[in-house]
């Protein structure tokens, strides 16, 4: 039987419309039904208390203060590297084999499943550089894990930026690096953002990686030496040990909403620097 | 006579990779006249330009023979500082390529790339390369808005007082018109025509009759060769080559 083309169109609309609705539906039906369960968990206690009772009780502040400074260690750690990289890639080497090593590495690091990252982190930081349980530790690691995704998104970011920019740049007596900071840079903060909220939704959502670096102390850190337990990590186990489902869903919820905060200010701090010249 | 030429080429050839963009080209380019460098598409008129404030640098598998002397010294010459003479030697591309940065930083990019920080003189400079470039009354309101929203015609003078503001003494024009309408393009035909008493002008005119109306000197170049240069009144009536005559009564090209 022949379908006439008019016809092929217009399944080929529906099926089309129908994926993109599906994964939309999905989406919303995950977050929806974490904030109903969690956000009613959520009060001013939950946010300032530090568990009790294993976590049955009590609020999760010191989990929330945790994972803010694991992700900032890391992403501190992780962005001037991961910068460096692309533009060393971008601006400083011809493609070749060093690029192609450095890529094949990078592409690679990013395959690896995160339990891996813990059990080097664990290994390396924390018993051999004998850190410890410990922020830093947990925050090293997940440097090491974000570092190819902030480098690929990077480069392809500072890739697009016109080689007429750089060609002006160079014309108006400008060196190499004064071209990369005043012309190149500014035009591809946007994308390098792109990657750092990346490689911050990565470290705000691990768990694996954290749990076997970090520890899962459940006091107030008193220093980026001190262990503790990241949001993640306590939903986790609050749910696998049974501890609390409540709890475990108000840390869910919560940790969906931080993650929606970090994007929409990244946002706002990109548009703020990026709109003077545009 | 030496002396009085601002830039002396002397048997320049230039390669990319195994392709040769010019050829055994040698020419004295006097001081405060604007020359023009004509030829159809592919003789070597934009490579020329690049060379002569090495831009031509930055492209990866090229390599030149000759000299370029500007003010008798070699540009070439290991102890030339390849920053200081781009701002002696300016260069206006064939798009117009403002910086997506307002029309004040646009100006200020040279001037603050050598230092310059006080926004007094920052100002001062702006200011005076957008009177020179005859842009000041459009945009005098309006510096701190994008460049990008100015017209094609504004975004080039915009360019060319982007490069006056480094006070340079050449300015290199890559076919400045090829992507503007006529009126744009004789409003810089008039600034060029004013700014040649403080500079000197080499520019590749997007067809023979720009040459004609602008240049004081021409060049033709054919293949990556010059063929004929001289007075353009001279040349133009009275072209010495065949080809030359071909190409200006537009029997080719």
């Amino acid at each position: 039987m022949k379908v006439s083309s008019r016809t092929a169109q217009k399944a080929a609309k529906i099926l089309i419309w129908a994926s993109a609705l599906l994964v939309i539906v999905i989406l919303l039906a995950i977050v929806i039904f974490i904030l109903i369960k969690g956000v009613p968990e959520i009060s001013w206690q939950f946010l300032t208390e530090i568990p009790r009772n294993m976590g049955r009780d009590g609020g999760i502040s010191s989990t929330i203060v945790g994972t803010l400074l694991v992700t900032a260690v890391a992403v501190i750690i992780a962005t001037p590297f991961g910068v460096g990289t692309a533009f060393y890639l971008t601006e400083y080497t011809r493609e070749g084999k060093v690029t192609r090593i450095i890529r094949f590495s990078a592409e690679s690091l990013s395959g690896i499943p995160s339990i891996v990252y813990g059990l080097f982190g664990f290994i390396f930081f924390v018993m051999y550089l004998k850190l410890g349980w410990s922020i830093l530790s947990g925050g090293l690691t997940l440097a090491v894990m974000i570092l190819p995704t902030i480098i690929r998104t990077s480069e392809e970011a500072i890739r697009t930026v016109s080689y007429q920019y750089r060609e002006v740049s160079f014309s108006l007596g400008g060196t190499k690096w004064q071209t990369i900071t005043r012309a190149v840079f500014p035009s591809a903060i946007r994308g390098i953002a792109v990657g750092v909220i990346l490689g911050i939704g990565r470290c705000v959502a691990e768990t694996a990686a954290v749990i076997l670096t970090a520890g899962s102390a459940l006091r107030m850190p008193g220093s980026i030496f001190s262990p503790t337990r990241t949001m993640a990590e306590h939903f986790y186990i609050l749910a696998r040990e049974g501890i609390s489902m409540e709890k475990a869903y108000g840390t869910a919820a919560l940790l969906i909403i931080l993650i929606f905060i970090i994007n929409v200010v990244a946002n706002m701090l990109v548009n703020r620097f990026v709109a003077k010249g545009r | 006579m030496i002396q009085q030429s601002k830039i002396v080429i002397n048997n320049l050839n230039f390669y990319y990779q195994k392709k040769q963009a010019i050829r055994d080209f040698s020419l004295e380019i006097p001081g405060n006249e604007i020359l023009a460098v004509f030829g159809p598409a592919n003789s070597g008129t934009t490579t020329l330009l690049r060379t002569l404030n090495r831009l031509c640098d930055l492209i990866p598998g090229t390599h030149m023979e000759g000299e370029i002397l500007l003010d008798g010294k070699n540009i070439f010459a290991p102890d030339i500082s390849v920053t200081e003479l781009r701002r002696k030697i300016g260069m206006v591309f064939d798009v117009p390529t403002p910086l997506p940065m307002s029309i004040f930083d646009n100006i200020a990019y040279g001037p603050r790339l050598s230092g310059k920080k006080t926004k007094a003189s920052l100002t001062d400079d702006v200011e005076r390369a957008l009177h020179m470039a005859a842009l000041w009354d459009e945009v005098k309101d309006r510096l701190h808005t994008p460049a990008m929203r100015l017209s094609g015609g504004q975004q080039q003078r915009l360019c060319i007082a982007r490069v006056l503001a480094l006070e340079p003494e050449v300015i290199l024009l890559d076919r400045p018109c090829s992507a503007l309408d006529p009126v744009s393009t004789a409003k810089i035909e008039e600034s060029l025509k004013q700014l040649k008493e403080q500079f000197t002008i080499i520019i590749a005119p997007h067809n023979v009759q720009q040459a004609g109306r602008i240049a004081d000197r021409v060049a033709f170049m054919l293949m990556g060769s010059l063929i004929e240069q001289g007075i353009t009144a001279e040349v133009f009536e009275n072209p010495k080559d065949k080809r030359t005559s071909d190409y200006i009564t537009g029997r080719f090209g």
